[in-house]
């Protein structure tokens, strides 16, 4: 071919550390486009979702449907989950209060309030983000890549009412839920805990977790907290696996990416929510 | 009608339509042939809006694709039916609900004895028994799912149907089953088709017109015999090389090409 293209690795009159910096800038620039076409992306994508929910009879009776799978599918292992980190902070605090100098009644406190306000909803929407998060991503990523996505389209039919409303709002529901059952789950396993290893008895045991409860903004701190990681859990893989390119290997890319990203908002949103509503 | 004039799309660096000019008339069965990779999905696309050109306009009933709105481009879709070529079937449900699928007015989609009947009417269509309708995708054969995904394309009387490689992959019995299918169709509904094929002798067989996209744009574009007759060598290139795949693939006949490598190696 004439002329010859050089690239400036080739081109005998650039320097390397010309061409270095060169290669820096078009990394750095890359990277810029690519994130400012995510956010575009994504705020698209969030238009679309909120002008779907006028659409109810299509995405209604699939949300009905999503939620009673991922209901059912995941309360096993959140009761699992939610049981041992309530067992395991009653047997912690029996330990830290080994001294006597800490009345052992403490233990019920430390168990209710660290369940409610933090062990149940974070540890509910990080074993969520690996379950229904890489779900999501994996299954509209198969769709994606097997051109499902785009037979519906082609059908005339909305990707977003038929497939991500569905599923995101079912995780709105189901989630919250989940997390209240876990709360549940955590405190009773931890008075379990507390009381075949502290000698606790009930009493004792809801005396101290009354002593640190303070009211019912406790709970609804953890209801709150579990709507905003239901959204972390079903919009940010359901965005990752709709925009999911290049085959299998794609679809494994987007599953992981998918859940490390949902996990990681999840802590963000775990500490802003604490700076924020509990004003720390 | 559709039409695309100068019509340009690149992927990155990779240029894949030029300045493309194409059009079908009303009825008619339009073949677009091409070497792999050469961007004939890309052009099918961009008639039902899944991509949009970069520069040039997509022109189907008078509307321009790229500027309908979203209202409106769902619409227009219902009115286009498309094959794609690996059947794009939706893998949880079964082969009814895939056809119901296509049932693009939403009042008859409600119906579900309209459903019913319609699904097995597309079915006969098809050539497949009523039988396979609470079948999943995964239990079909490779030709099975190619028919299904026509019979979900058919099922909301579409008024144009575009067909992504529907013999890609099939034996050759199979795919005369579906190049019969497409001359059926073209018979029985009167639909007006695209189809982008491989399969030289399927698009001779039942296409109307012929065009051939060739580095990006349409190098030439006729009736058979038209196409038979040009002197381009591009065009005389592509029908030889393929028409020697073809035979060498269906009678194991030695082709020249392959005659000529085992001489040159003895």
């Amino acid at each position: 071919m004439w002329p010859p293209r050089y690239t400036h690795h080739e081109s005998p009159s650039v320097r390397p550390s010309v061409a270095a910096a060169i290669d820096l800038r078009r990394h750095v620039g890359r990277g810029f486009l690519r994130a400012t076409s995510h956010v575009g992306r994504f705020t698209a994508l969030v238009v679309e979702l909120f002008r779907g929910l006028a659409e109810w009879r299509i995405w209604f009776p699939r949300t009905i449907e999503q939620a009673t799978n991922i209901g059912y599918g995941s309360l096993l292992i959140v009761l699992l989950i939610a049981g041992f980190a309530g067992a395991v902070t009653a047997l912690q605090s029996g330990y830290q209060l080994e001294g006597g100098f800490v009345p052992v009644y403490y233990a019920g406190g430390v168990v209710a309030s660290g369940v409610i306000l933090e062990l149940g909803p974070v540890l509910t929407a990080l074993i969520l983000a690996g379950r229904i998060g890489a779900r999501y991503a994996a299954e509209l990523g198969t769709m994606r890549v097997t051109e499902q996505i785009d037979a519906l389209e082609s059908l005339g039919r909305s990707p977003v009412t038929h497939l991500l409303l569905p599923r995101i709002i079912s995780g709105i529901i189901v989630i919250p839920a989940l997390v209240m059952i876990a709360n549940a789950m955590g405190i009773a396993s931890g008075y379990f805990a507390s009381a075949t290893t502290l000698d606790l008895t009930w009493s004792d045991f809801t005396y101290g977790a009354r002593f640190f409860f303070k009211g019912p903004f406790d709970l609804w701190y953890s209801l709150i907290k579990a709507y905003f990681f239901s959204l972390a859990v079903t919009v940010i893989p359901c965005y990752i696996g709709y925009n999911t390119k290049q085959g299998a290997e794609g679809v494994g890319r987007a599953t992981t990416t998918a859940v490390v990203a949902a996990s990681i908002t999840i802590l963000l949103l775990d500490t802003t929510l604490a700076k924020v509503l509990l004003g720390q | 009608m559709i039409e695309l004039r100068h019509v340009s799309k690149r992927f990155v660096d990779n240029v894949v339509l030029d300045g493309v000019d194409f059009d079908v008339r009303q009825g008619e069965t339009v073949a677009l042939l091409g070497p792999s990779g050469v961007g004939k999905s890309v052009l099918l696309k961009h008639i039902i809006g899944l991509i949009k050109p970069d520069t040039g306009e997509v022109i189907v009933d008078g509307l321009n694709v790229a500027l309908l709105k979203r209202k409106e481009l769902s619409k227009l879709r219902q009115r286009i039916g498309y094959v794609f070529q690996n059947g794009a079937l939706f893998d949880s449900m079964d082969v009814a609900d895939n056809i119901r699928l296509g049932i693009t007015d939403d009042e008859l989609y409600a119906d579900w004895k309209y459903c019913q009947e319609r699904v097995r009417e597309c079915l006969r269509l098809v050539n497949l028994q009523p039988d396979v309708m609470r079948k999943f995708p995964a239990e079909l054969s490779g030709g099975m799912r190619k028919r299904v995904g026509i019979a979900r394309a058919i099922a909301g009387k579409p008024t144009y149907l575009l067909y992504d490689e529907p013999t890609s992959g099939l034996d050759p019995v199979n795919s005369d089953v579906i190049d019969n299918l497409v001359e059926k169709l073209q018979l029985e509904i009167g639909v007006t088709s695209v189809m982008v094929t491989h399969d030289v002798r399927g698009a001779f067989r039942t296409a109307d017109r012929i065009a051939l996209l060739w580095q990006a744009k349409i190098r030439a574009m006729g009736t058979a015999e038209e196409i038979l007759a040009s002197q381009d060598p591009a065009v005389q290139q592509f029908l030889e090389r393929d028409f020697e795949m073809q035979i060498s693939q269906q009678q194991g006949l030695p082709t020249k090409s392959r005659a000529s490598s085992h001489g040159t190696q003895l």
